[in-house]
């Protein structure tokens, strides 16, 4: 097959899902929307009649919205960290991946970054975060780890959109040319007035570089300062210098999870079995091997260095996660996170796609756990007994945490039926350097030179 | 007759005809390049590699660091509440903000700077062929002299692609 051929098979096969909607799409559309609007009807509750109408009172003020918040966001942060590695050191096996994972981030952040939001009782003050000249002479306060969480993660969900959209632009030009009617004059507007000569080319490869450069600390930023709204507390078991790399190491954990079963599902549904290949998730599989040991090696650091101080506030947190109450939760998290994908992930035989999917769905509910039991039992055990409290969850905070599960999924279905959910130039780039490679050997097989 | 061009299927078709076009007398910025993939490591490729972009992206990464610093610094100053002889200016805790500021100005001067040095968003330019999309590489010259369009004919005909005019 030519070169060309090649080419216009792959435009063929990643163009389908846009082009080509069947009955499946509107259904599951339609599904995950009753959720989201669910959600939505339950945040609305909660505005109208405040935040008593939640499980958050006294001690416990954080509770599902604050643990819905620091996992999306952990969700987030591996997607576009991934990709800008993997661009760094310039890994071909990246290109079908790395849009599937900047998407996530994307969406993840977006609805992460709702959760502060929908935590307060007046949403629509939010705005007094943003730093402007007010009348009144008041500017944000800088010291505050939540002042420095709204410019982390508006810096990231910046750039993370931009290094989404910039290879997009290519794609949106093709789809641009084999599109009519309103579907041209839409993604004609998307594409830029593109045409690809060599210097746009050019300038956008060493855009995406310099981005990737500086992504990679904009993400361990990100997930460092969420970790700082627990750490700079003297909160039991918050007030740990470990907390900014123990969150960054579960961020990227969650997030390579959350990428496996987005890809799975993609390439099951958009019957993109030649392209998202055994290899891809062989590959994110030794990942999410590594930070799941990576990650049970925090917990033991942290759990190990709580234990030997032995401080009277911080045994009763450590004792109630170990054998009290949320002991349950805490040894769930453990076989989630660690035990349930050690065999997946560590024998080769088992590192199929399926194990893979296996192990990061128990890391997904591992790491949400995770969240929780760092946030609710250290607020519900505060140094002085007398302040002890309980936290459980009512209805409003549930079907909120449910509608952003289906808003995540729905974002990403939409996001699928109107974007190459795999880089089409990037591929054909890949496809390219191949087979370049191919010709390389067998003129080398060809003169003897290979053994 | 507004351009004249070949459609080609493969990088090396698209560097003879490159070839053919500059043996014909056509300078390099003549020569319409289009392809659907960067092929850069073809020498027709190759034109525009020299840039700024990373020096800009410093600056702008400078502007953002000065911009955190004073809006940091200034603005603790403007509202002078009593510390109890605690620093009014933390610039310790403001660092978290500079950095985040400091790269927020380094994409955005790198991302400027790819769309004016790109043309983009901007107005396609003749000659433009949809084919491109499917794989094809186009080589052409816009505007071409009455007198040189045999000669750019024969060029264009090297690379054996399929030659096209626009009028």
């Amino acid at each position: 097959m030519s070169q060309a051929s090649r080419a216009k098979q792959i435009t063929d096969d990643l163009l389908r899902p846009l082009l080509h909607t069947t009955w499946k799409f509107y259904l599951g559309v339609s599904f995950l929307s009753c959720f989201v609007l669910a959600g939505l009807a339950a945040w609305g509750y909660q505005m109208y009649n405040g935040l008593a109408v939640t499980g958050d009172n006294w001690p416990v003020f954080w509770g599902f919205h604050e643990t819905n918040f620091v996992f999306w966001i952990g969700i987030s942060d591996a997607g576009t960290l991934i990709s800008a590695i993997l661009r760094m050191v310039y890994a071909e096996w990246r290109r079908p991946v790395t849009r599937c994972a900047e998407a996530i981030t994307a969406f993840a952040l977006t609805i992460g970054a709702m959760f502060p939001l929908v935590h307060l009782g007046r949403p629509w003050f939010a705005w007094w975060l943003i730093p402007y000249p007010s009348e009144r002479g008041i500017w944000p306060n800088f010291r505050s780890p939540l002042t420095w969480d709204f410019f982390a993660i508006n810096t990231y969900l910046t750039s993370s959109l931009l290094f989404l959209f910039l290879p997009m632009i290519p794609d949106f030009a093709i789809v641009r040319d084999r599109t009519t009617g309103f579907r041209k004059k839409i993604y004609s507007w998307l594409a830029l007035g593109w045409q690809g000569y060599p210097k746009q080319w050019h300038r956008l490869e060493l855009t995406m570089h310099i981005m990737a450069i500086a992504i990679i600390p904009i993400a361990i930023s990100v997930h460092t300062i969420v970790s700082f709204d627990f750490s700079m507390a003297l909160v039991p078991m918050w007030h740990t210098t470990i907390f900014g790399p123990y969150f960054v190491a579960g961020a990227i954990f969650s997030g390579i999870a959350a990428l496996i079963i987005a890809m799975a599902v993609l390439r099951k549904t958009l019957h993109l079995e030649e392209y998202l290949l055994p290899i891809h998730f062989n590959n994110l599989g030794k990942l999410l091997f590594t930070m799941s040991l990576l990650w049970g090696y925090f917990v033991f650091n942290e759990r190990l260095t709580t234990w030997y101080g032995n401080e009277p506030s911080e045994m009763a947190v450590f004792w109630t996660t170990q054998i009290g109450t949320f002991a349950p939760l805490f040894w769930t998290m453990v076989f989630c996170n660690f035990i349930l994908p050690f065999p997946f992930l560590a024998i080769r035989k088992l590192r199929t796609i399926t194990g893979c999917v296996i192990a990061s769905c128990g890391v997904v509910v591992g790491m949400w756990l995770e969240r929780f039991l760092i946030i609710v039992p250290g607020l519900s055990h505060k140094p002085l007994p007398y302040s002890w409290g309980s936290y459980m969850p009512r209805w409003p905070e549930i079907t909120i945490m449910v509608g952003s599960f289906a808003a995540m999924i729905l974002l990403y279905t939409l996001f699928s039926k109107v974007v190459p959910i795999i880089s089409i130039w990037e591929l054909k780039v890949g496809e390219h350097y191949e087979h370049q490679a191919a010709k390389a050997l067998g003129a080398a097989e060809e003169a003897g030179e290979v053994v | 007759m507004k351009a004249i061009y070949g459609l080609y299927s493969s990088p090396l078709e698209a560097q003879r005809a490159v070839d053919g076009l500059r043996g014909a007398g056509i300078k390099d910025r003549e020569i319409t390049v289009l392809s659907t993939e960067p092929l850069e490591e073809y020498e027709f490729a190759q034109r525009d590699r020299e840039s700024w972009m990373t020096w800009i992206a410093g600056l702008g990464g400078l502007i953002g660091l000065t911009t955190g610093y004073l809006l940091t610094s200034v603005t603790q100053k403007l509202w002078a509440i009593n510390t109890g002889g605690m620093p009014i200016v933390t610039n310790w805790t403001n660092l978290i903000v500079i950095f985040e500021l400091t790269m927020l100005g380094g994409v955005f001067a790198s991302v400027i700077t790819l769309l004016i040095t790109a043309r983009i968003p901007g107005r396609p330019v003749v000659p433009y062929d949809p084919a491109i999309s499917d794989g094809k590489i186009l080589i052409g010259v816009a505007n071409p002299r009455k007198e040189s369009i045999g000669s750019l004919e024969k060029a264009l005909r090297i690379g054996h692609g399929e030659l096209k005019t626009l009028t």
